[in-house]
């Protein structure tokens, strides 16, 4: 991928009656986390999708996508193994029959990486995302939806070097979202999610709200909304240890909740 | 009129790809469709009934459905012709992945599934080295490893091929199409169309029908399991 990208800039299109959306610019930025929120029909999946096609005023939105303040050529908008985007939703797949390593190996040669250890590397990132250990020898089309999900982010991470990776609603694919916002930041990485999940909504550092086709509003994220997300950390650690206890066959007697 | 031929296996996309050309040009021009299959096909039907434009089917029954189409393509054309179109789109019934229906002075695009398998450009013949244009459908649904691996799959058995990544429901990335069909050249004679590769070698008289098997009851095209040195046994 090409390291050069510094930016990615979004310009206004139109909402569904016709009207200028009321923002002036998105930009996003190598380290930086975006959610995006809004209910089902305000334009989430169109906005993304205007992200990683490189809309240039030519989709439904009349959205303009720049890549460094300028029109991308149209070789990186439209090889895969050149795109500066890689969207992950909760149906891509990994259909190739063949076991992990395998798979990693087969993206690998296609990129042409002589760098070795990679693809252990690639499996090890996968295993801080998730709870369900990713053995090199499994299948791939038998993984969990979670292994899945998380395998696919560690290889945009790692092989595919994507300076800007989308998930589109992964908080039902049980992989642990603020190790990925963490380890993300860490590879200088710009995460855009879309997201029903208040734990990953206000632990992004600006908020895009969708209504009625387009951006209504983007919120910068402040101290404000600290202790909210100092409790949704709480809440959530605590479902998770109980989603944990639940598997391991407990029964769960006590008063979960003091309330 | 322009003329545009899509082909691609069964359930790869095809009639996805055609409602996507039908939305985008139909307020400028007349667009008639003409589907070939074997037995069944409602496709025609459906593309009139959404979205009003002359469309007919036409079954190729005990013939293959490829030269079914080639046989009927001047008289589609005068039809189309006839209900003022401006593009002409065949879509074949795409089954053996051998023939193809594509001809000089129109748009050929294969349509291939992207959850068909990494190996499935490389099974596929003429089909897919003869078009155009490649059109990959449910893209979103296979992880970026496999995207990748795919195309260039298509790229060793067509190397100048254009390839269009869309989910065809959505109609993400078809903007690549509709601006392949818009700077399309207009037909001026439907008789210089030709074929543009050579089918698979006539045919045999299994495709018309005889039960026997083993070679020594047909002639046509023969072939023999062991030593095959003649292939082609004349009447």
């Amino acid at each position: 991928m090409d390291p050069e990208i510094a930016e990615i800039t979004v310009l206004p299109g139109k909402d569904k009656n016709g009207g200028t959306e009321h923002f002036e610019r998105i930009v996003i930025r190598p380290g930086e986390t975006l959610s995006i929120v809004g209910p089902t029909g305000s334009g989430k999946s169109a906005l993304i999708n205007d992200i990683e096609l490189f809309a240039s005023n030519d989709t439904v939105t009349g959205r303009t996508v720049l890549v460094n303040g300028t029109v991308p050529p149209e070789e990186i908008v439209r090889d895969p193994a050149k795109k500066p985007v890689a969207l992950i939703t909760q149906g891509t797949k990994c259909l190739a029959d063949l076991a992990v390593r395998e798979f990693l190996e087969m993206h690998v040669r296609s990129r042409k990486i002589v760098r070795k250890g990679i693809v252990e590397e690639t499996i090890a990132l996968a295993n801080e995302f998730t709870g369900e250990k990713i053995a090199a020898d499994a299948r791939v089309a038998s993984l969990s939806g979670g292994q899945t999900r998380s395998l696919m982010v560690a290889d945009a991470v790692t092989i595919g070097n994507t300076p800007i990776i989308i998930l589109d609603e992964i908080e039902n694919a049980g992989i642990f979202r603020d190790r990925v916002i963490e380890v993300l930041k860490a590879y200088k990485k710009a995460l855009v999610f879309v997201t029903h999940d208040p734990l990953v909504a206000l632990m992004c550092d600006r908020r895009i709200v969708m209504c009625n086709g387009t951006v209504v509003r983007v919120i910068e994220r402040c101290g404000e909304e600290d202790r909210a997300l100092e409790a949704i950390r709480k809440m959530d650690g605590l479902l998770c240890a109980l989603r944990e206890r639940i598997r391991a066959g407990e029964s769960i007697t006590e008063a979960v909740f003091a309330v | 009129m322009k003329l545009v031929v899509i082909a691609g296996p069964p359930s790869a996309g095809k009639t996805a790809v055609v409602r996507q050309i039908v939305r985008t040009f139909q307020d400028s021009e007349t667009i008639a469709y003409l589907k070939i299959d074997v037995v069944r096909a409602f496709e025609d039907e459906e593309l009139r009934k959404e979205f009003g434009i002359p469309a007919r089917k036409i079954y190729s029954g005990d013939l293959c459905p490829d030269h079914a189409g080639i046989m009927v393509m001047q008289d589609a054309i005068a039809w189309a012709g006839c209900e003022g179109a401006g593009i002409l789109v065949v879509e074949s019934a795409g089954l053996c992945l051998r023939c193809s229906p594509y001809v000089t002075r129109a748009l050929g695009i294969v349509v291939i599934s992207a959850i068909s398998g990494t190996h499935a450009p490389l099974k596929m013949g003429p089909m897919l080295s003869l078009a155009d244009v490649a059109v990959v459908t449910r893209i979103d649904l296979v992880s970026q490893a496999e995207k990748e691996v795919f195309r260039e799959q298509i790229r060793e058995v067509a190397p100048a091929i254009d390839i269009i990544e869309t989910n065809a429901v959505q109609g993400t990335g078809m903007r690549y199409l509709m601006r392949r069909i818009a700077g399309m050249e207009e037909i001026a004679d439907p008789e210089t169309i030709e074929l543009r590769g050579v089918p698979p070698l006539g045919v045999c008289t299994v495709c018309v029908g005889k039960k026997e098997i083993g070679w020594q009851h047909h002639f046509g095209v023969v072939r023999q399991l062991e030593g095959a040195d003649w292939i082609f046994r004349g009447e």
